[in-house]
């Protein structure tokens, strides 16, 4: 035997298996995935409440599969104007709210990671400390501001959702600072010196050198505004008037009605809830691209 | 790789630009914030067309001044100059000088060309001109295949090049180059420091070029700086360095393998060294100084001892070196080792292991023999000694006497 040969064997014994490895492995997959069926009880029942039909949903038959499949109570939710308007009010909102959010993060990431300035020592904490104000306790003055400004609900024409808009990406600034400026922190200094050095100042490095390999750092940071935005209530409910209202408000008012069946209820938020599910498929796969790839040595 | 034909095509344009500018350093210092100065009051002029090396140890401040030379690092005190021009508060993108990175740096992003179009796209040069540089600079570095790849699909050397092209294609006032070559394997390396030294022959641009190692020192500066502790000790031709080295720091940072040390004294005119009287050169102050001193001699400055009339030293072989068509043999010497800081510095500078296993109190002397002769480990060998080779250092400052 080779001393190669001798090295894999020892290798492969070199993990000590005992005699009840397989059981134990068995077991603690079964428990994650009761675990897993515990926690997914109410999205199963949400799911085959919303595609039975009016006269098959009842209590005592939630945990039953639908007998035919029926997609009338989309349809249903869809037609009621709360939620149909409501889905696209979150749309406006939620889109400009989260790209808007992670351009302006991105700038003030970059800055702060890469282009440091007398006071930066000062101005991230700062920003960042934003992050850790609860909604509820700006939200009188921020009522109050906003009235003053005419951008709440009622007088103005958007319904308030133009200063929900304001106010979501303004809120959003220190999570996707913080997003961005750990992401290009991880930059080599070298390569935006080298830009310096061909000739680039500020501005057109961070167009040309830094935002190029930002996308992960955009994934991340759409993702997460586009679901906070996107599931906000309390702003959402202060700042807009009946036309203005998102789609979580319009779920809202109509659940809290008595006679709304079931399954229509159930339809109404699974309707609320996919785009955000969209988003996270679509920009999830830009987490792990590795853009850096090539820059450096090797 | 550089071809005779893209050389001369280069010609003609070389004149019809500005040309390279010298760059000049007056009393340049740099303090960190927490009091470390990392730079202290170099002055150093570097000629128009003129390749200089700044060598030391790591920690020694010369990437910082490269970098202070670039901008990319303030200027704590003194003034800088590129060309006639005070640049010293000014941004590294108004300096018109090209940089090398130690990582390449390349933009990962981009092709191959843009990489190498960045730096006249963001000076403004017009399109046609941009892509008739680009492919130029290409053919020069063997790079016209790769135009349209990404970084991350070129191999270490790959890289290497459009480093070194996205600089040359600028035809700056100079390159600035930070240990270029020092991530490439050792044989790559060896090839990549003669295509530089062909490079800068063609191109006559201004360079200074950092590294660690005095032999890429040695080899491609027309003049080197060695720099310790953010000091300038000498900046002189590799030959003047090697020949007479100002203090004991450059003697033993210069020269592989390095200078042997021993204690000695000097009285009477004659030096002794390790029980061997060594004439000093006549009519040099030190002929008529009696005092203790440091003797320096090179590997190269012992033979096999000849009827020659050179002072004789018999030694004991300890180990024995044989490379072929040379011989290294190391003994101890009947005298005291030296350890100052400077030749602990310059030795732990040029690699850990140099440093010897066993302690020893006596010194020991490397020397570079030929191989024709037979040399056994403990069998007694009579050397001379070149008494115009000898160096003397002042055991206090280390300056070098005579």
């Amino acid at each position: 035997m080779t001393v190669e040969a001798l090295e894999a064997d020892r290798g492969q014994a070199g993990k000590i298996r005992s005699r009840w490895s397989p059981y134990v492995s068995t077991v603690r997959y079964l428990v994650l995935f009761a675990l897993a069926c515990f926690f997914l009880m109410p999205v199963y029942v949400m799911v085959v409440t919303a595609l039975k039909d009016s006269v098959e949903v009842s209590v005592p038959g939630m945990w039953e599969l639908p007998q035919r499949l029926s997609l009338e109570s989309f349809q249903a939710a869809w037609d009621k104007p709360a939620i149909r308007r409501g889905f696209v009010n979150s749309v406006l909102l939620a889109v400009p709210a989260s790209l808007i959010s992670s351009m302006l993060g991105a700038a003030n990431g970059f800055v702060l990671a890469k282009w440091r300035f007398p006071g930066a020592n000062i101005v991230f904490p700062l920003i960042l400390f934003g992050m850790f104000i609860p909604y509820q306790a700006v939200l009188i003055p921020l009522t109050r501001f906003m009235t003053d400004l005419n951008l709440r609900g009622g007088n103005d024409p958007t319904g308030g959702l133009f200063g929900l808009t304001l106010i979501h990406i303004i809120y959003g600034l220190p999570i996707t600072t913080l997003i961005f400026r750990s992401y290009f922190a991880g930059i080599s200094d070298e390569i935006i010196e080298s830009s310096q050095v061909d000739g680039a100042g500020m501005l057109r490095t961070f167009f040309f050198v830094a935002l190029p390999v930002a996308p992960p750092a955009f994934g991340v940071s759409m993702i997460w505004q586009f679901t906070s935005v996107w599931n906000d209530f309390l702003f959402g409910f202060v700042m807009t008037s009946t036309q203005g209202w998102p789609i979580t408000i319009g779920l809202n008012n109509i659940a809290n009605v008595q006679t709304i069946p079931f399954n229509e209820a159930m339809a109404s938020a699974l309707l609320a809830s996919l785009p955000t599910l969209l988003v996270y498929v679509v920009l999830g796969r830009f987490f792990m691209r590795g853009l850096m790839a090539g820059a450096l040595k090797g | 790789m550089v071809t005779e034909k893209t050389a001369k095509a280069e010609q003609p344009d070389k004149t019809s630009t500005i040309g390279p500018a010298g760059i000049r350093l007056e009393r340049v210092s740099k303090r960190f914030r927490g009091g470390v100065t990392a730079v202290d009051e170099v002055d150093l002029e570097v000629q128009p067309g003129e390749f200089v090396v700044l060598v030391g140890p790591s920690g020694c401040g010369k990437s910082t001044v490269l970098r202070m030379i670039a901008g990319l690092e303030d200027v704590s005190a003194g003034r800088v100059y590129i060309g006639d021009r005070d640049v010293t508060n000014e941004l590294p993108q108004r300096r018109d000088v090209a940089m090398v990175f130690q990582s390449y740096a390349l933009y990962p992003r981009m092709t191959v060309r843009r990489n190498l179009g960045f730096g006249l796209r963001m000076r403004g040069t017009p399109r046609a001109e941009r892509e008739r540089r680009v492919a130029e600079v290409a053919q020069v570095l063997g790079l016209d295949h790769l135009l349209d790849r990404r970084p991350a699909a070129l191999s270490g050397g790959q890289r290497q090049r459009v480093a070194m092209g996205r600089a040359i294609v600028r035809e700056p006032k100079a390159f600035l180059m930070d240990e270029p070559l020092s991530n490439l394997d050792a044989k790559l390396r060896v090839s990549m420091r003669a295509q530089l030294s062909l490079l800068h022959q063609r191109l006559g641009a201004t360079t200074v070029y950092v590294t660690h190692d005095q032999i890429e020192a040695m080899t491609l500066g027309q003049r080197v700086a060695v720099l310790r502790d953010g000091s300038l000790q000498q900046y002189d031709t590799p030959q003047r360095l090697f020949r007479e080295p100002v203090n004991l720091f450059v003697a033993a940072f210069i020269g592989s393998p390095s200078m042997n040390f021993v204690q000695g004294s000097v009285s009477g005119g004659t030096a002794d060294l390790a029980g061997v009287r060594v004439p000093v050169p006549a009519g040099t102050p030190l002929a008529g100084a009696d005092r203790q001193v440091i003797i320096g001699v090179r590997p190269t400055a012992m033979a096999l001892a000849t009827a020659n009339g050179w002072p004789r030293l018999t030694v004991e072989p300890g180990i024995v070196e044989d490379l072929g068509d040379e011989r290294y043999v190391i003994f101890d010497v009947d005298a005291p080792q030296v350890d100052t800081d400077a030749t602990r510095a310059a030795v732990a500078a040029r690699s850990a292991d140099e440093t010897s296993l066993l302690a020893t109190e006596r010194a020991r002397f490397t020397v570079r023999l030929p191989t024709d002769v037979p040399v056994s480990v403990g069998e007694p060998l009579a050397l001379s000694v070149n008494p115009d080779r000898l160096h003397f250092f002042d055991p206090q400052t280390g300056a070098a006497l005579g």
